[in-house]
């Protein structure tokens, strides 16, 4: 199967379910966290602790190994897979048991141990009741925190009654649960050994914390006398104060519950009584609580992450799954295509590049588009776009390019890597659009001959279906050359941003923000400028990225020290100033670009609110607008300034509450994502065309945004910015 | 415990229909006994001021009674205000199983001993599990899931959870 038939095959299976339930766990991370005061204290707090725990990690471990001893139990670091494994084997072998009861742990998967112990001819048995449909039904879990997500509840009971012999056949969730219940309840009070994960593991203590809403946990430790704590070495934090902020984070962060039902803080062997159900004489305060305790920590790659400057983020990861909820595509594909071996969603790339290797996360990696969403879900604020961009590249320099002949001396890129020729094309954006524009109208004219698309798609990989971006002939650089400026006693001075696409494409509204500032008294001037790198930087192309880098900050540095601000119209360019140049430049370069640098409607606002009279911009009467804002844009916190600036001018604002459009750069482009950024894009169509929407003008702050508006809606669309100038020469 | 953190602890049990009743070690076994149902077991509430011996309630029960029983009745170490959480020691005389393995868990909670936040909490167990090597379940509503298609109450753990403060008789 091609990659897309896969994907379309994975949305029309499981993609109702998935999306039914990520988009509820999102929404109640939302309404969640909007409960707290110190939400994004909490945050930091986190991350600092997670960020001290790695920096500190082998002396918390020796730390940590000392107590375990002295509490009674053992600790053992395994190396890998397979050294866990043989550990595991033996204290189960010699413990004599024939049943292990598992809590659910994503470790456990990842080291697959029900395999090993089934080989031994134990009974493995998963408590958590979704981990338990999927055992029964041989799947794979699909997500980090809800494993049977995919699954609607009509395929589990018409699974249960195929499965099992029933009387009368399953039908509601309460009667699946009942069912379940029963089942496993059996089966966990007559195993010998408990098998857990760990959430978090102090050093001061040696104290777990296992966080979940069954109850299963629980009992999968107090009814075996043995229990085996498995997770990776990145568990540890120093003390059992350190737990708090993770526990108020963590179910907020993924199911967008304030807490979940049990949050046991265990310190074992624990001192509950050891109970044979079946005894029907011995008070409970008789029993004695003689249990066997043995945490296997792991390594398998989190050492090497921890020295690789790249990765090491990956290992403040809480596995809460809210990178997973938030992700525009992962709500329509889920973890079954948006993820590895054992991992899934947005981090997943990072633990999979991490503890597999390039290969096992190049298989769901480029499903990541870069929009920056997770970055504020996530509540030890990871860089996850970051670390995919990283892997695609490292993923690129593995790859052999099949076409480097044809494009080598062709495309003016920095990379000793073979990214595909589909990458090379999308990421030396910058060259097609030169070309494009100098050669308008006929590039546009050619470009869409059916010859010309059936090629592209062969070739390239570019979606025949999807509209090409028009090139126009005079760029906006060009055309503010030729023009004389009005403005005599500039109130402030700015350099206006050409973005590629402002400039080769979506020049009107690069004229719109001309004569808007210049009605708000500021001297504008449009310097030619390299583009942001952005296009290079989606391929995982990150040298190409950080050459174009250096060449804009050696544009425009200049006149950020001549006191101009630098004005920016196309969101996705301005997070490359913010966020990414961090990654690329050096640090003062970094912070006096970003540092100056304004999105344009945010500068708008800026001006209104330091007295620039709103009268001046073109006035509404109430004129009904539909506002997209750009996943980037709101990452940044910048989407408020654009709904404010247009309401203080008169027009009726309505804004999105998608997660994104689906477009993302390139991505709707690409014939293998092509259906996956029409399913997101549907979520805001639906949107923009209900009845409190059909009727308003569409604007959107972004290119790709308005590229996919054009293609999903039927009336035209423009950038904000276009509005504000009105009829304004 | 300032009388603020007793409304917040009482209104965020509120919000989770875990219902809740305050009385007075005087009224106790008549609270007590409106909350459970079928079979009960439970385990001695001694350090709290209060005996179940006056009640139907089976005291260290044995495991088969512990099976078979549909209520128990524990006492909770302290609670958590904002988020209407009671902790429950993992004591010998089998706290843990006596309100994991029931239906219905009764939990009762002295008034002193609800701390407002879950940073005074931890505070609490980081002392405590450097000095005795504790451990505690903090346990907030029944058991769930939502695996199944619906959120379900009493997944594994039990269906109802039954908050009893016990506040000073002099107020």
């Amino acid at each position: 199967m091609s990659d897309a038939e896969e994907l379309r095959h994975l949305m029309a299976t499981e993609g109702d379910a998935i999306s039914l339930n990520t988009k509820g766990f999102n929404r109640g991370r939302y309404d969640s966290v909007s409960r707290l005061d110190d939400y994004d204290e909490l945050k930091d707090k986190a991350r600092a602790i997670k960020e001290d725990a790695i920096e500190r990690l082998p002396e918390l471990i020796d730390q940590l190994e000392e107590t375990i001893a002295e509490n009674g139990g053992t600790l053992y670091i395994a190396d890998d897979e397979d050294d866990a494994n043989e550990y595991i084997r033996e204290v189960v072998a010699d413990r004599e048991a024939e049943r292990v009861v598992k809590s659910k742990s994503m470790t456990s998967e990842e080291i697959e141990v029900n395999e090993a112990l089934e080989a031994d001819g134990v009974e493995v048995v998963e408590t958590d009741l979704g981990e338990w449909v999927l055992q029964v039904a041989d799947e794979a879990p699909s997500h980090i925190v809800a494993p049977a997500i995919h699954k609607s509840r009509d395929a589990i009971a018409e699974l249960f009654n195929e499965r099992f012999d029933l009387d009368e056949p399953l039908e509601t969730a309460e009667e699946l649960t009942q069912f379940a219940r029963e089942q496993l309840g059996e089966l966990i009070e007559d195993a010998q050994v408990g098998m857990t994960g760990a959430n978090f593991v102090t050093a001061d203590t040696g104290t777990m914390a296992l966080v979940t809403s069954e109850g299963n946990a629980r009992k999968t430790v107090a009814a075996t006398d043995t229990q085996i704590a498995v997770a990776g070495v990145e568990k540890v934090v120093p003390t059992v104060e350190d737990m708090q902020p993770f526990v108020e984070l963590i179910g907020r962060s993924g199911t967008g519950q304030d807490i979940t039902a049990y949050l046991s803080l265990l310190t074992p062997p624990v001192g509950t009584p050891n109970v044979d159900f079946g005894d029907d004489e011995t008070p409970l305060s008789e029993l004695d609580a003689d249990r066997d305790f043995h945490l296997v920590l792991i390594d398998n790659g989190r050492m090497a992450m921890r020295e690789d400057d790249d990765l090491r983020e990956t290992l403040y990861c809480i596995r809460c799954s809210a990178c997973s909820n938030s992700c525009a595509n992962f709500q329509q594909v889920g973890g079954h295509a948006f993820g590895g071996e054992t991992y899934s969603g947005g981090i997943a790339t990072g633990w999979e590049a991490g503890i597999e290797g390039l290969d096992t996360a190049a298989e769901f990696n480029d499903l990541c588009t870069g929009c920056s969403r997770c970055v504020d879900a996530c509540p030890v604020k990871i860089d996850i776009p970051w670390i995919n961009t990283v892997v695609r590249d490292r993923i690129n320099g593995e790859k052999e390019g099949q076409f480097d002949f044809l494009v080598d001396g062709l495309t003016p890129d920095e990379e000793d890597t073979s990214p595909s020729l589909q990458k090379r094309f999308f990421g030396n954006f910058e060259t097609v659009a030169k070309v494009g524009s100098a050669l308008a109208p006929a590039s546009n004219w050619l470009a869409n001959t059916t010859v010309s698309r059936q090629a592209m798609q062969r070739v390239l990989g570019v979606d025949a279906r999807r509209e090409l971006p028009k090139f126009t002939r005079e760029t906006l650089v060009e055309w503010f050359a030729d023009r004389e400026t009005a403005v005599r006693n500039p109130d402030r001075r700015a350099v206006l941003y050409p973005d590629l696409y402002t400039n080769h494409v979506q020049v009107e509204r690069g004229k719109a923000a001309v004569r808007v500032l210049e009605a708000l008294n500021i001297d504008v001037v449009v310097p030619k400028v390299a583009s942001s790198g952005r296009a290079p930087l989606s391929q995982g192309m990150v040298s190409t990225a950080r050459d174009h880098a250096e060449r804009v900050s050696a544009a425009l540095l200049p006149h950020i020290e001549d006191g101009r601000d630098v004005v920016v119209i196309e969101p996705s360019d301005l997070a490359m100033f913010h966020r990414e140049y961090k990654r690329l430049l050096d640090q003062s370069t970094h912070e006096s670009l970003a540092g100056n640098s304004y999105e344009v409607m945010e500068y708008v606002y800026g001006l209104l609110e330091n007295g620039a009279s709103v009268d001046i911009l073109t006035p509404a009467m109430g004129e009904r607008v539909a506002y997209h804002s750009h996943c980037q844009q709101r990452t940044l916190g910048l989407e408020g300034h654009t709904t404010a600036v247009l309401e203080r001018c008169g027009y009726d604002v309505l804004t999105s509450d998608v997660e994104c459009c689906g477009m993302a750069g390139s991505f709707g482009y690409k014939s293998d994502y092509y259906d996956v950024s029409v399913a997101v894009g549907n979520d805001l169509r639906d949107q923009f065309t209900d009845a409190d929407a059909s009727d308003r003008t569409v604007v959107a702050s972004g290119t790709s945004c308005l590229e996919q508006l054009d293609d999903l809606l039927e009336r035209p669309t423009r950038h904000p910015i276009q509005l504000l100038a009105g009829d304004r020469r | 415990m300032s009388a603020s953190s007793l409304d917040t602890f009482v209104s965020a049990l509120d919000t989770q229909d875990v219902p809740c009743e305050r009385t007075t070690r005087s009224s106790f076994v008549e609270t007590l006994e409106t909350h459970i149902r079928g079979p009960t077991v439970g385990v001695p509430l001694g350090d709290l001021g209060v005996e179940l011996s006056e009640t139907d309630v089976t005291v260290d029960p044995t495991p088969a009674q512990l099976k078979a029983a549909h209520t128990g009745v524990t006492p909770a170490s302290f609670a958590i205000a904002d988020y209407g959480s009671v902790v429950i020691p993992d004591s010998s005389d089998g706290a843990e199983l006596v309100s994991l393995f029931v239906n219905r868990h009764v939990v009762v909670v002295e008034a002193e001993d609800i701390v407002p936040e879950m940073e005074a909490a931890f505070a609490r167990f980081g002392e405590q599990f450097r000095t005795h090597l504790d451990s505690g379940i903090i346990a907030t509503g029944p058991s769930a899931t939502a695996d199944m298609g619906d959120l379900v109450f009493g997944a594994h753990g039990p269906k109802e959870v039954h908050v009893i403060i016990l506040e000073p008789t002099d107020e």
